[in-house]
């Protein structure tokens, strides 16, 4: 099965269970959670099944294309359910054998792995989950976002989509893998990966960067008084790439590292609470069939 | 009288397995002393662990409590009965409350007062009624991290998905997380399917039949047989490493051993990563040959049966030769560095916030190297190879490695230090400079390794103190304590010549003159040498020293410490041999006498016996072999020298008055003792010894 076949049956599978089919969101970022259709909808009581192609970027695992592993930006598919089913864990063994993956045949395991993201004051117990030993998956019940009790609690499901590719496709190198007939990952991600590696660890403008940090965070903090929470949470995201690609160039001394992380998560967790407030000011539109009820 | 066996499961997603034997164990003991509580006997109870349930079975459990009669004590006598003899209305309510009449009123006395009793009979329970309860007991077990999931209120371990409650073939009605509970429960996630259960002493084997291993240590049995079977049939020696084999034991439900292999090119990685890839990262048992080298093979644990196990083990390969492919990468990576690249990154790696970067911590490190090099008069060569391995102590926190595989600091940094052309002894001593690692871990065996070591520790210990970072109960982050007890466990396998007093001081002058602490320098010395005292206890309470004689070997400060516990293990022994009571004796009736400890001018005109001269004599001819004896760090000797005055102190003590009339007299009496008393407090303090000869 190739990747793009991949993507289809993910994404009928969660269709299938009343998830909303979005797109990647358009601005970088590190990781599927980071996009607002989790980060944010997973605050609050609202009801929330989304699922989505999150292409992420880690500026610090460029390895300009050389490594068969290691990639500046690899692909996640992202599932949230809130609150989550209590059959969640079965629904996620039914999407491997969707892809194919006999239960029967391999060694299909929940180990420990409770997640954090200390950037965004968010906090999960789960696992990741291991086919044959390889972890595919991270399986996270959200219980803190952005500071705030996660009440109901989300379920977050993060495929590694090169990671799962790789084994189903029994490929070594994540560059031979294919994306879809006659194209290879290869084919599409060689160049960019080769490019990105070198802006990042040679040619970034260090200057520019500092700068742009500054300026993203000072036009989040001022958009996130206004009550925009949107905007202001897309400099956020702007900020923290730009703080990757700065770390990755090694320029952030350790100390200073933690304080670039604590101005991020002040805003995240700032931002947070005001989306609460945003939504429970419009009276927590999703809701509204259950308020009609009661 | 008639009983039921009963059953209770809580059906989980995947708990952690470090966290399942002591949830098991909880949940017995807890039912336990539910039943009895509720006072219902039963006749035995078993508890199961896997990483999806946990159970309890109860045999025997009686169908109802026992019935009961009870005393009630109502109002005194003085209210119940009014000067007529009649009950009083405190009385009829009493009886009333309880459901009796006055008739059934009793009287017995307590404590020379009256008062009004009755019987009770209380009828027992049936026991189907109070098993409901078991819902508290499940909801009350304590684990280490909680967690909610859906929109429940419940903190669990992880999500309960299902409860199997029975008492005999009825199921028990309880509501535990949303769930209620009946007969059913599941089998193996992928092998087993749901069943009922009839019978509550059905559920081991019920569970098997649906690939489920209740029983844990059944479950590492199987894993045991199957390792030997790999070992037998292919002539391996597979170690077994019991805290991985309680994981992997807890991390299925039932397990099947497989082995896989990797390609030979590895080995040349060395074999420290290799073996962290296998066990800490995939939770493989690492292969060796009959004589001990590593194999290019791996045994893992699988949650399910032996079909298509080669697809399995043919997966897992795959994963970990991405994993060694990347220690093969890393390893190549750090090598194209070099030494002083890595020092340059070492300046922006922060070591504490208040002590500064790495490389700021190396500076002093280097520092209290070269002073204990000096002061142990150290060959010239050993010192040059202690400075540079001192230096270059960490460079390898830098590296790829050490950064995937954090316990291998030091170990790495030997292994690059001899390719980045360092020499054996200076590479050797980098790796030691943490040891001991742990408690159970050995020492260095290089002067140069010993040297660094105690200068690394005592410098992380001096700087946490100088800033107030103090360890207090179990919070010790920077592990301050282990390395106390490191320099000593070093200090006392070296036996050098310098006292953990001078080595605090040495560090404290660097951090002074470097301006760093925030405290006073006398408080900083003071919790020093109270957190070093401790540690010398606690070292040696483990050696089999007791308290007190621990006690009079410190009592004015650790000193030596080797030779501390020379004087130790002599007292210990000399305080049960009676040959050495009068010794004793002696020495002690010298220091309960003296409240000065110093040399005193002694007159020997002024003496006016024989026994004072005789005293005086002694003391005289003890000093040279007394001091050859403590400077020579030769506890027996010493203590023998000591033992050589006490016929010359009991004549004095029985035929002298020290509190003479004349004032000169008695002075120099005084001063006399006083200058025994130091000889004797520079051995140890023997009051602060129960002596504890048998006669």
């Amino acid at each position: 099965m190739n990747i793009q076949e991949m993507i289809l049956t993910l994404q009928k599978h969660w269709s299938d269970q009343n998830c909303i089919l979005m797109q990647a969101y358009d601005v970088e970022k590190g990781a599927g959670t980071m996009s607002p259709m989790t980060l944010l909808r997973s605050l609050g009581p609202e009801p929330w099944n989304v699922a989505y192609v999150e292409p992420s970027r880690r500026p610090a695992d460029g390895r300009y294309g050389q490594n068969p592993n290691r990639l500046y930006q690899h692909h996640q598919f992202q599932v949230i359910m809130k609150p989550s089913p209590h059959n969640i864990q079965d629904l996620y063994l039914d999407s491997l054998a969707a892809l194919g993956i006999d239960p029967l045949k391999h060694d299909i395991r929940f180990v420990e792995d409770n997640w954090e993201n200390p950037t965004l004051g968010a906090a999960g117990l789960g696992w990741e989950v291991w086919l044959d030993g390889m972890e595919i998956t991270q399986f996270t019940y959200f219980q803190q976002i952005g500071g705030l009790e996660a009440k109901p609690v989300a379920v977050e499901l993060t495929y590694g989509i090169e990671r799962l590719a790789s084994y189903i496709q029994d490929k070594e190198n994540v560059f031979d893998l294919e994306w879809t007939t006659d194209v290879t990952v290869g084919d599409i991600f060689y160049q960019p990966e080769y490019e990105h590696s070198t802006y990042t660890f040679e040619e970034s403008n260090e200057a520019m960067l500092f700068d742009l940090f500054s300026k993203y965070e000072k036009e989040a903090q001022k958009t996130m008084e206004k009550g925009l929470v949107f905007p202001a949470y897309d400099y956020v995201l702007k900020c923290s790439h730009t703080f990757n690609l700065l770390d990755a160039k090694g320029v952030i001394s350790v100390t200073e590292r933690t304080g670039y992380i604590a101005r991020v998560r002040t805003l995240a967790r700032e931002i947070a609470k005001r989306y609460v407030e945003e939504r429970e000011r419009l009276g927590f539109p999703m809701l509204k069939q259950e308020v009609s009820e009661s | 009288m008639t009983t039921n066996h009963a059953l209770l499961e809580i059906g989980l997603e995947e708990m952690p397995s470090r966290f399942i034997d002591d949830a098991k164990q909880q949940l017995k003991e807890r039912t336990i002393d539910w039943l009895n509580s509720l006072r219902i006997p039963f006749e035995d109870i078993e508890s199961y662990g896997t990483p999806r349930r946990l159970a309890v079975l109860v045999k025997d459990v009686a169908e109802k409590q026992p019935d009961i009669e009870e005393e009630v004590k109502g109002p005194s006598k003085k209210i119940a009965v009014d000067d007529d003899g009649n009950w009083t209305k405190a009385a009829i309510g009493f009886t009333k409350g309880q459901g009796k009449s006055v008739d059934d009123l009793y009287l017995k006395e307590i404590k020379g007062l009256e008062y009004l009793f009755v019987n009770k009979y209380i009828a027992g329970k049936k026991t189907a009624e109070l098993l409901s309860g078991w819902k508290e007991i499940v909801l009350g077990l304590q684990f280490p991290k909680n967690m909610r999931w859906g929109d429940l209120n419940v903190r669990y371990i992880r999500p309960i998905r299902w409860v199997t409650a029975l008492y005999g073939n009825e199921v028990i009605p309880l509501e535990i997380a949303g769930i209620v509970a009946s007969d059913q429960t599941y089998g193996h996630r992928f092998l087993g399917k749901r069943i009922s259960l009839k019978n509550p002493l059905a559920y081991k084997d019920a569970l098997l039949q649906q690939f489920v291993v209740v029983d844990s240590s059944e479950r590492e049995h199987m894993i045991v047989d199957g390792i030997k079977e790999l070992e037998h049939n292919k002539g391996w020696t597979i170690p077994i490493d019991q805290n991985l084999l309680n994981e992997v034991t807890n991390l299925v439900e039932y397990p099947t051993v497989f082995s896989g292999g990797f390609s030979e090119e590895f080995l040349s990685v060395p074999e420290e990563a290799l073996v962290t890839s296998m066990k800490e990262h995939q939770r493989y048992f690492p292969v060796r040959s009959k004589k001990g080298e590593l194999l290019p093979y791996f045994v893992g644990i699988r949650n399910g049966n032996k079909e298509h196990l080669d697809v399995v083990a043919k997966g897992n390969e795959k994963v970990l030769r991405a994993r060694l492919s990347d220690a093969q990468f890393f390893y190549q990576e750090d090598q194209k560095q070099s030494i002083e690249k890595n020092m340059e990154k070492l300046n922006r790696v922060v070591f504490q916030e208040e002590l500064g970067t790495v490389h700021d911590k190396m500076k002093r490190v280097v520092r209290l190297t070269e002073q204990l090099a000096q002061h142990l008069n150290v060959k010239e060569e050993t010192k040059e190879n202690a400075r540079r391995a001192a230096a270059i102590s960490k460079f390898d926190l830098v590296t790829n490695m050490v950064n995937e595989f954090t316990d291998l600091q030091g170990i790495m940094g030997e292994k690059y230090a001899l390719l980045f052309g360092e020499n054996v002894t200076t590479a050797k001593a980098i790796n030691e400079h943490y040891m001991p690692r742990n408690a159970h871990d050995s020492l260095p065996e290089t002067t140069e390794g010993a040297i660094v070591s105690i200068a690394d520790k005592l410098d992380t210990i001096i700087g946490c103190l100088s800033i107030g970072i103090v360890p207090t109960g179990s919070q010790d982050p920077h592990g301050l304590r282990r390395q106390a007890i490191g320099i000593l466990q070093i200090l006392k396998q070296q036996k050098w010549n310098i006292s953990v007093e001078a080595l605090v001081e040495a560090s404290l002058s660097i951090y002074q003159q470097l301006g760093i602490a925030n405290r006073e320098k006398q408080e900083i010395r003071k919790d020093s040498y109270e957190f070093f005292y401790m540690r010398a206890v606690y070292i040696m309470r483990e050696d089999g020293i007791d308290p007190d004689v621990a006690k009079a070997v410190l009592y004015n400060g650790i000193g030596h410490f080797a030779f501390a516990l020379e004087k130790a293990y002599v007292l210990m022994d000399k305080r049960q041999d009676k040959t050495f009571k009068s010794t004793q004796e002696a020495l002690v009736r010298v220091l309960n006498i003296t409240s000065e400890v110093l040399d005193r001018e002694v007159d020997p005109e002024l003496f006016e016996n024989t026994f004072e001269k005789n005293l005086f004599q002694s003391f005289t001819n003890l000093l040279e072999p007394y001091e050859a004896a403590l400077s020579s760090f030769h506890a027996t000797r010493a203590l023998e020298a000591l033992a050589m005055m006490e016929e010359p102190i009991h004549q004095f003590f029985d035929h002298t008055m020290v509190m003479a009339d004349d004032h000169k007299v008695k002075e120099n009496r005084l001063s006399l003792l006083s200058c025994i008393a130091k000889r004797i407090y520079q051995f140890a303090d023997l009051t602060k010894i129960e002596w504890k000869q048998q006669f």
